[in-house]
């Protein structure tokens, strides 16, 4: 299964994750959000991270764990290379991420904010979409 | 639901269903075509059905889709009844551009152009988490937002002139940094100093005509042989994520049931929420201003290494995404309005009091820069922009490709070579900065701004084209 894919959007970054389950769909969303600066599979899992977020739905827990990793990126340096472990229950998310410092590498871009706009989680069958435009 | 011509390059949408005031274009046909292609029309008409709404919604030349509101818009509302939205003002408050002038001739600046980029590439910090050069306190922080570009001018960043030729001298007086969020805090912190990356760049450049010769000799040009540049950068970590923090605090106390859009959240500009996003707006705002002040030392002080003594002055340095509380006449009644310019330059005429003295007889400057590689312009602001637009012009080009596309189409290694035979040298973070802001992917400037020139919301003063680029 793909991990993520981008579609077309003007100004920002537009894209779908994909997962078998709701945790892996948002594995590949944290993914698809650092692919815009760099390669995650190229990062180096040196530094790792607990992340800790609530939501009162899924779109805003979704959100909200998104928004950690911007967090992460500007104020800690952190560029996120996979996400190890996450765990979904009611509306608290807790996920263990590996990674390295962002200065060294060579990281293209700048993510200004997650959005809401066309956010869209989708399940059929076997499979969990996930939509998310960030603003660049 | 038809656009109908007012005039060349003036259209309107009449008032209907929800619109509480019909939407006004101001675009030529060629840039309407281009409009249409994407959801600006839709959101023009959404922008008009805000509570407190005046005159009309406004889309630029440049608009194209934003985040509920378009981006090249322009919205006021009455103080009393209508609302202050993060979405009309833009994730990245305050970004702005500066304008400055040298006394080095074109000719010994070519001469050792690569060395002064590759000078002024180590001295600002560029690039995505960039860090800054400082140690950042927290009490720093909070006089850098309280202050903005007073602040740096005090710690030893430039001098006072810089600021008194830039929008609100350089500091919003309302920032309070206890309506900042720890969250923003920490993002801001290590990008103090630092110029960012996508559309941020620092510019070189020289006069390729001036227009009109009596308006540049009082905004102090008036030889094309010296070199010029601009520095366009915004609030970095710290103001995208106070629009963040306001868009959810607005969303968990208004809700957006009753809204067209949800990303058209509001707070009316009376209520504890509306003043407060305000506030955290001013502070984003103050270290946008203080950013740049700080990066325009380290230009001098790189200048200064390569070149010896080299005199540079602001010309000016104006806001692109910004929320103002600005006396306006409509009607022909005088009244205190909340104007919100997303992807907007305010663009005020002769003896306007927010002009800085020295300009105040001719109107203020404009600053619009292009995108990569392509020209950029200084125009002057008029009465007529007052009476048509909340006295605001475009900002820009505006995108018209997206940014994975261009990805897919562009080669970042080729564009730069197309550039380096144009004589332009670029120096970017890597291809993909290079590939992602190509001067494909963007609307032809020189359209946008022959169209506020005609309709006279900007009048052409000077156009400006590239000879260096630094991108993060």
């Amino acid at each position: 299964m793909k991990q993520y894919k981008f579609l077309e959007h003007t100004a920002d970054a537009k894209f779908v994750a994909y997962g078998k389950n709701i945790g892996e769909a948002f594995s590949n969303a944290a993914l698809a959000l650092t692919s815009i600066l760099f390669d995650p599979p190229k990062v180096k899992p040196k530094i790792k991270k607990e992340i800790k977020v609530e939501g009162k739905d899924e779109k805003a827990l979704l959100y909200n764990f998104l928004e950690e990793i911007l967090f992460l990126l500007d104020a800690k340096h952190f560029l996120l290379h996979k996400v190890e472990k996450i765990s979904i229950k009611g509306n608290k998310l807790t996920a263990f991420v590996s990674g390295d410092s962002a200065q060294n590498y060579k990281t293209s871009g700048d993510i200004k904010a997650v959005t809401y706009n066309d956010m869209e989680i989708k399940k059929i069958k076997e499979k969990v979409s996930v939509q998310v435009v960030v603003d660049l | 639901m038809e656009i109908k011509k007012i005039s060349d390059n003036i259209w309107q949408i009449q008032k209907h269903g929800t619109m509480k005031v019909p939407a006004m274009i101001i675009a030529s046909e060629k840039i309407l075509e281009g409009i249409k292609q994407d959801k600006t029309i839709e959101q023009i008409q959404n922008v008009a059905s805000l509570k407190g709404i005046l005159k009309h919604a406004i889309a630029l030349p440049d608009s194209h889709q934003g985040y509920g509101f378009n981006i090249g818009g322009v919205a006021a509302f009455d103080m009393e009844k209508g609302i202050i939205s993060p979405g009309g003002v833009g994730y990245d408050i305050n970004c702005s551009v500066r304008l400055l002038r040298t006394n080095l001739k074109i000719a010994d600046f070519l001469k050792k152009r690569k060395e002064i980029i590759e000078q002024i590439y180590k001295e600002v910090p560029s690039g995505v988490g960039s860090k800054g050069q400082l140690r950042v306190t927290k009490e720093m922080l909070h006089e850098v937002l309280k202050h903005g570009a007073k602040w740096a001018v005090k710690e030893g960043y430039g001098i006072k002139e810089d600021y008194e030729r830039t929008e609100e001298n350089g500091c919003m007086p309302e920032a309070d940094a206890n309506t900042v969020s720890q969250k923003a805090l920490e993002r801001g912190k290590p990008q103090l100093g630092s110029l960012g990356a996508g559309n941020h760049f620092l510019e070189f450049q020289k006069i390729e005509a001036i227009y009109d010769e009596k308006t540049a000799k009082a905004f102090g040009i008036e030889n094309s042989e010296y070199l010029t540049f601009m520095v366009h950068c915004g609030s970095r970590g710290l103001g995208h994520q106070v629009a963040s923090d306001y868009i959810k605090l607005m969303e968990d106390k208004y809700g957006f049931a009753d809204l067209p859009d949800r990303e058209l959240i509001n707070a009316p500009i009376n209520s504890e929420l509306g003043q407060k996003y305000y506030k955290a707006m001013s502070c984003a705002a103050n270290f946008a201003f203080a950013n740049k002040q700080m990066i325009t030392h380290w230009i001098r002080e790189g200048f200064n290494k390569v070149f010896g003594d080299v005199k540079i002055d602001v010309v000016y340095d104006l806001c692109h995404n910004i929320a103002k509380f600005e006396e306006h006449t409509i009607d022909g009644e005088k009244m205190k309005v909340c104007v919100h310019r997303k992807g907007a330059a305010r663009s005020f005429g002769p003896g306007r009091k927010e002009i800085p003295e020295i300009y105040r007889s001719v109107g203020q400057p404009v600053i619009i820069p292009g995108s990569m590689g392509t020209s950029s312009y200084l125009l002057v602001g008029t009465k007529k922009a007052e009476e048509l637009t909340f006295g605001s012009t475009a900002h820009g080009a505006g995108r018209i490709s997206s940014r994975s596309a261009a990805l897919r189409n562009i080669s970042g290694e080729h564009v730069r070579n197309e550039l380096s035979k144009r004589g332009i040298e670029v120096k970017a973070g890597s291809w993909k900065s290079i590939a992602e802001e190509a001067p494909e992917v963007y609307k032809d400037i020189d359209e946008v701004i022959r169209v506020s020139d005609e309709v006279g919301i900007g009048k052409k003063v000077i156009k400006f084209v590239p000879l260096g680029v630094i991108k993060g």
